[in-house]
Order: structure tokens, then sequence, then C-alpha cells
């Protein structure tokens, strides 16, 4: 186990250096900078500004003083929000964007995994059609068209929940609802897949031959095994809804991360684009981790440290 | 975690947010006490005046500081902490008198020291600020700005604490206006002067204006409570604003609609129709011109004929009707409604008229043949770019189909990312590219100084020495009359040469409950809640 976690560390920190290093070359790649405006700025005024930003350094001393920098978890002023650094700002958004996706995660599994299950054990039945229907539209409907229908009917309509804005709980249940939409019908459709398959097979027959009682089948020997894809799924997944979306943060006027993932690369705000891009790498490679442990957990057939012994 | 678990936790999820929804609908109701709840535009880059350099900042800046002058609701500056000013024969030196009533939030006198600290310290090239040009006005400020001279030699000095004296480089009559500017706000000198961080949070700004900042959590919401200690505080009817952060149009048109904002501006386009007539809003001018931008060093748009043709060519009062929807006035010429003329109470734009018919297409094709392009032909590819949005999109399109139908003329559309255009712009690697431009202050030379010679932002590299003549004239001109009357001269031959198509003067659409009252707003889209209150 200690020799596979260092070398996850390992290759996380080789991921980040990737990732720095093509989205910072990158981003200086794209045309316009920071600093390039509407109103042109007058030449001295944007030596000063490239001076006090060291954007009149060379290319490679910016990466390496950028590298530096990192090192020393400091991600540097933002360029569009003056008084605020990245790590404010990612300390201001990420608990919101963290409490609403921890939401729509939980709402995504809660539903989404016992209907699988349900759609499942009635094969071809009504209510697997109706599972398997409601997930086509889960899949299909993009987010910010249900997040409006959820406004017009359940804000405007019967007034239960607010429109926008962010003040406590009730604020919360829209958004969540409109971000958990498409993870659901995915957990749904793998769950139902995985079940039918794991109940196609011998044990599972030997199992019910003993006399296994339905619920306790499910349960104790088809559930287990048929979780695998779905976790494999919900990992990065979650890694991606607890950073925040921009359609759904902009449509609920959530103060979350996810907006400044769009709105840096639009403001060529170089430090926010790389501290929110190094942030959720680290994420994403974090959550593959508990992927890997929780693949363990869930089949003692699979070991962390050898491989190819089955 | 076992299925009764997630069921029972899920239950009890959703009774907490279904009571907690309960709980909100019940406020109170004290009528008097009401805030006042605006829907703004975008989170503030900085809320250091020195630093801002737009709407966002300008909103908060606006009700937190007072400058020397202050806007009416006509556009005039008017004395706000200055009482009054002199200026002197030549027109470059402004004498300005600060109210010995004036005062900061923690209670200390405003004096001549703050506006001039702030003033230099914005020039320093250490603050790098991003408005140093709106500066640039006084004697030396440039120079100071590109590392030139020093401090001392910039044209702004407290004589005493109440009296400030300011040198110009040039006779700048609208230099009152200018100082109500948020650039030209003072900051608290003591306490800015060794922590600059002072200006960036509630807790630590010390402002002079009618209100005082006492919360803000980013792109989100902020709280402004009266300032006791303003000068003018008697005059401040609403105890508290609230201002919810809003950058989506469609969000805040929810907000205003579901009664959780009472006044808010720029609606989608495709709302405005239903709002005007549900009158929940209405449209006032704004002060900026939407056009397109000619590349004249390249053929054919270095011949004018050419450009006037495709000019005249169009039917803006169609695209305003049709395409735009939010009562846009069809430009005939290039300064925009809603500066004033020389005369009291006269609009510099009804005084100079239109500079050519909307829709000639008699005209047009006559220019059009006469420039050897009889009916189009023989005419090089001819593309139009535009920076990618949708409402860009459509006036796009609907010029090509005009200039197809009216003239012959066959034009290729193309789009590009926002920085992206604005490069191409620069560079002048287009053939017609969208334009516009917004104003800062009310006055002509903000739109006429664009298209001299060499100025950044004069995209269609139009270079003309009789107009980079009258241009200057009118910078040094002092008095009114004569200044006003060389700018018409100016404009009218900018409409003659037509390096630019002007396609409308924009608008703006104010979402506004029936009980908020009191708000003073510029053409430039900036409100002052001073007086303003809810009923």
């Amino acid at each position: 186990m200690l020799q596979y976690v260092s070398k996850r560390i390992l290759s996380l920190v080789l991921v980040l250096y990737i990732v720095i290093t093509a989205t910072f070359l990158l981003m200086h790649a794209i045309p316009g900078g920071p600093f390039t405006a509407e109103k042109k700025l007058a030449p001295e005024v944007l030596r000063n500004i490239n001076a006090r930003y060291h954007l009149d350094d060379p290319l490679w001393q910016q990466y390496t003083d950028y590298m530096g920098n990192i090192l020393k978890f400091d991600f540097g002023p933002s360029f569009k929000y003056q008084d605020r650094t990245v790590n404010k700002i990612i300390a201001d958004g990420f608990p919101v964007s963290l409490q609403l996706g921890s939401l729509a995660v939980l709402l995504a599994v809660a539903f989404g995994i016992p209907a699988g299950i349900i759609a499942a054990l009635r094969h071809n039945r009504f209510l697997d059609y109706l599972v398997m229907s409601s997930s086509t539209l889960g899949i299909s409907i993009p987010s910010f068209i249900l997040a409006s229908l959820l406004i017009y009917f359940l804000a405007f309509k019967i007034k239960l929940f607010p429109a926008a804005m962010w003040n406590g709980f009730s604020y919360m249940i829209l958004p969540s609802i409109s971000l958990a939409a498409l993870p659901m019908a995915v957990i749904a459709r793998l769950m139902r897949s995985s079940m039918l398959e794991v109940l196609s097979q011998d044990f599972i027959r030997t199992a019910r031959a003993k006399g296994v009682g339905q619920g306790l089948l499910i349960y104790r020997h088809a559930l287990k095994n048929s979780l695998i894809p779905v976790v494999t799924y919900v990992g990065p997944m979650a890694a991606g809804v607890l950073t925040g979306s921009f359609v759904v943060e902009s449509i609920f006027n959530i103060p979350g991360l996810g907006r400044h993932f769009v709105t840096s690369i639009y403001n060529r705000d170089y430090t926010v684009i790389l501290g929110i891009t190094i942030f959720y790498s680290a994420l994403i490679v974090f959550f593959n981790f508990l992927v890997d442990i929780a693949y363990v957990l869930l089949d003692p057939r699979i070991s962390l440290d050898k491989k190819g012994e089955n | 975690m076992s299925f009764k678990k997630f069921l029972s936790l899920l239950i009890a999820i959703t009774l907490t947010g279904a009571f907690l929804t309960g709980c909100t609908s019940t406020g109170n109701k004290d009528s008097s006490d009401k805030p006042v709840r605006f829907g703004q535009l975008g989170e503030p880059e900085t809320l250091d005046p020195r630093k801002a350099t737009g709407q966002p900042e300008g909103q908060f800046l606006l009700q937190m500081y007072e400058g020397l002058t202050a806007y009416d609701a006509d556009n005039n500056a008017v004395p706000a902490a200055a009482e009054k000013w002199e200026v002197s024969a030549d027109g470059l030196t402004y004498t300005f008198h600060i109210r010995q009533n004036a005062k900061w939030s923690n209670g200390d006198q405003v004096t001549a020291q703050d506006f001039e600290y702030a003033w230099k310290t914005l020039l320093s090239p250490e603050i790098a600020s991003r408005y140093a040009e709106m500066l640039f006005y006084l004697k030396n400020g440039e120079a100071y700005n590109s590392g030139k001279v020093k401090a001392e030699a910039v044209g702004v000095k407290a004589v005493d604490p109440n009296t400030l004296e300011v040198t110009l480089e040039a006779p700048t009559p609208y230099f009152p206006q200018l100082t109500a500017c948020y650039s030209y706000f003072p900051v608290h000198k003591k306490t800015v002067e060794n922590n600059a961080d002072r200006t960036a949070n509630p807790e630590t700004i010390i402002s002079n204006g009618p209100f005082k900042l006492t919360a803000w959590s980013h792109n989100e919401k902020a709280e402004f409570v009266k300032n006791e200690n303003y000068w003018d505080a008697g005059k401040v009817k609403a105890k508290k604003l609230e201002f919810s952060i809003v950058e989506s149009n469609t969000t805040r048109v929810s907000l205003f609609e579901n009664d959780q904002i009472d006044l808010t501006l720029d609606p989608p386009p495709s709302d405005v129709e239903r709002l005007i007539k549900e009158k929940k809003a209405e449209i006032t001018p704004h002060l900026g011109t939407y056009y397109y931008s000619f590349e004249v060093e390249k053929a054919p748009f270095n011949n004018p004929k050419v450009r006037k043709a495709l000019t005249l060519a169009i039917d803006r009062s169609a695209i305003v009707k049709e395409v735009t929807k939010a009562k846009q006035i069809p430009a005939g010429a290039f300064v925009p409604l809603g500066i004033p003329d020389a005369a009291k109470g006269s609009d510099f734009r009804n005084i100079g008229g239109d500079y050519f018919k909307d829709n000639d297409i008699e005209t047009a094709k006559k220019l059009l043949a006469e420039a050897g392009y009889p009916d189009g032909k023989g005419l090089p590819p001819i593309t139009l770019t535009y920076n990618t949005h949708e409402g860009h999109k459509a006036i796009a399109e609907a010029l090509q189909e005009m200039w197809k139908k009216n003239l012959g003329v066959q034009v290729e559309l193309t789009n590009q990312e926002w920085k992206v255009f604005l490069k191409t712009c620069a560079a002048g690697d287009f053939q017609i590219a969208r334009d516009g431009w917004s104003a800062d202050f009310p006055d002509p030379m903000t739109f006429l100084s664009l298209f001299v010679s060499n100025n950044g932002n004069n995209h269609a590299h139009w270079k003309n020495a009789q107009f980079d003549q009258l241009v200057s004239q009118a910078k040094t001109t002092t008095a009114p009359a004569s200044r006003v009357k060389i700018m018409h001269e100016a404009e009218a031959l900018l409409m003659e040469e037509m390096p630019v198509l002007p396609i409308y003067f924009y608008t703006m659409t104010y979402m506004i409950k029936p009980n908020v009252k009191g708000f003073v707003h510029t053409v430039t889209d900036y409100i002052y809640f001073k007086e303003a209150y809810v009923e």
C-alpha cells in the first residue's frame, strides 16, 4: 500500500508538471493578453503595468519564477481582480462549489444507483423503460435548459425556491438538481448494465439455488460486484462537479469556482487560468486515487501493489 | 451506507430545505427602513479609485466616495466635495475650494492633500494604474507616468487644507466634468499612505461619500450603510443599499421579476419589448455609438465613395426595429445624443443634425458607380469581421443582406473571440470590422479625438491633417461657443470622409420597481443612490 501511495504521489507531480507547462505555453500562445482592452492603453501605461506584473521578462524567466512560486503554494495575484490573489479566489470560490457539488453528487448517487438496480431487476418491463427513458432525457437535456425550466416552474410559478443567489440551503436545491441530472442519468445506466451482467453470472445462480432471498442476494452478492464501473465514473465526475460549473453558477449567480474556469480565459487572466487548472488537475488525480482504493474494498481480487497476478 | 440510510438522509435534507424556504419568505416589513436593492452588472476589479477602470467599479465607488464635483440628472458637473471653483483666464489653472464640513467616514476632514496624494499616486509608475490616461490632462501627468519627471512636477497642489490648485497641460473646458469621474476621487492619505491594501476591504476602507461599504462577498453581493459623517447626510434617505452582483443578464431579469432586487439595468434584448409593455422597464439614451470601421489603407476602402456607398445603403430604422429591438437611435452622425451643446439646454447632436440620410439607396448606387464599381461589379471580395456574439452576428447578417439587395455587393462574414478581435482591429488586419465607443464623460471630444492620426483606437487607420488640426484647435479653444463650432466642423469632415459607418446610438434599458424613487443616473449609466429610497 505504501509503495503504491508513493508511486501515485510521484505520478501526481509528473502529471501536474506536464499540465502546468502545457497550460503555460498554450495560454501565452493565444492572441491578446490580460491588458488588451477595448480602450487601448497608452504605451507608457502598458509599460508600467507589464513591469509591475513582470510580463516584460523573457518567457522562460516568467516560467521559472512561476514554478518557484508554486513550490511555495503561491499562485500569484490575479491580473483582472487587482486586489485579490489566486489563492484567495480559490479559497473564496471552492467552498461554495464544494457545498453545491457535494449535494449534487449525493443526489446523483442516491437516485442513480437505486434507479439502475430497479431497472435491472425489472429488465424489459415498465419500470426499466421508465428509468431508461428518463435517463435518456437526463443525458440529452443541457443543464441550462433544465435550470431555466426549474426556475420557471419552481421559482416563478409555485414560488417554492428563490430564482438565484446564494443565501442558504433553499438556494442550493435548484442548482444542485440542474448539476445532478446528467451524472444521475449516467450512473443509472451504468448501474443497470453492470447489474444485468452480474446477475447473469454463475455465483448468483448458485446463491439463488442455495435459497438466498432476493434482497440479500442483491445487497450482499450482486451490488458490490456491479459497483465497479459506477465508481470508475463517479471519481472524475465528482472532481468536476465539486469544482463547479460555469453554466449553472452563472444562471443561479453562485459565487463558486466554476465560472472562473471560463472567464479567466476570456480575460487572459494568466495566473487565475494556471491556478485553477492546477487545482482541478490535482483534484482529479486525487479522486482517481480514491477510486483505486475503492476498487480494493469492492473486489478483493484487485490488489494495488501487485500487477498482473490474479 | 445502506439504502435506508441514504433515503432517510435525503428526506431529512428535503425537509430542512422546505423549512428554510418557509423562513426566508417572512421578512420584516418596516417600510421606512427598506434597503434599496440593486442588481449590479459585475464584480468590481478593485475598490481603489486609483486603480478602477470600468462600470462595475464605478458603481460601487460612486456611492462610497465623492469627487470635487458630481453629475446632476442633466449631465452637468455640480459642486460636491468642492463647494466652488475658479478658472484662470487662459483656462489652464483651476482652483477648487473644498468644503469645510467635508468629512471622511471616520470623521476626519477631507483635505486638498488627500486629493493631491490620490492623483499623484494614481499617476505614479509604481501603482501602474490602467486608467492613468484619465489624468494625463494634468500638467506633466504623462511625463511623470512615463518616468520623465518627479511627482513634484505634476500640476496638482494643495495650497492649504481647503484649496486645491490644478494646472493643466492644455485648457480643458470639461475638466469639472472629469473631476466627477472615479479616477479623480480622493483617498484617505493618512491610512493609505503606508498601506495601500487598506483600499481593498470593507473593514479598512475609509471613504467620503454618502454611503460606506460594510460587507462585500466576492461575485455575490455587497452592503452599504449611510455614512453619518457625510457632509450632506441630511439628503441621504436610504439607510442601507444592497447590491447583488449579477453578471448574467437573464439572471438579473429573473431576480427582478422574482422580487429579489428593486432596480437593475441591461436585460437581454429579447426581453426588452415585453418588459416595456409590462411597464417594468424604461429606455434612456446611453453615451455610446455602435459602428463599423473601414480599413482605409487598402482598396477598395481607400476610396471614400465606396465607404459612403456602403454607409448609405443600409436601413438603420429597420435594424433597430427588427434586429436590436431596444429602441436604439438610428445614427445619422458619429457623436451620440446626450452631450450638452454651447447654448444652455441644447444637445450637441440636435444642433449638428444628421450628416446623411438613412437608407439612401439611390445616392449609394450613384457613388458606387462613380467609384468604378457599377452595381458592385469589379469589387474585390469583401469580408466583414465581428467579435463572436449573437447580437453582433444578427446585425452583420442584416447588413450583408441589405448590401446584396440594394447594391449587389457580396460580403462574407467572419467572427473572432473578443481579445483576438481586438488584436485584429489594432493591427488593421481586416476590411470592415465591428466597432463601438462608449464615453467616460459627456463631451464630444471623447468621440472625435478617436480619429486623430495614430490614436490607438482609430481602427480605420484614417489620417487627415485637417481633422487633426481641427481637434487640436478645439482642445485649446476656451470660449464654449467657438469650441463647439470647431467640433461640429470636425464631425462634418469625419462624416464627409466616412472612415466609419455609424449604425446606431446606444440606449440603456433600466428595470425599475415603481416604488423606487430619488436616484439619479448619468448618460454614461452611473447611478447615484445618494437620494434614492424605496417607498
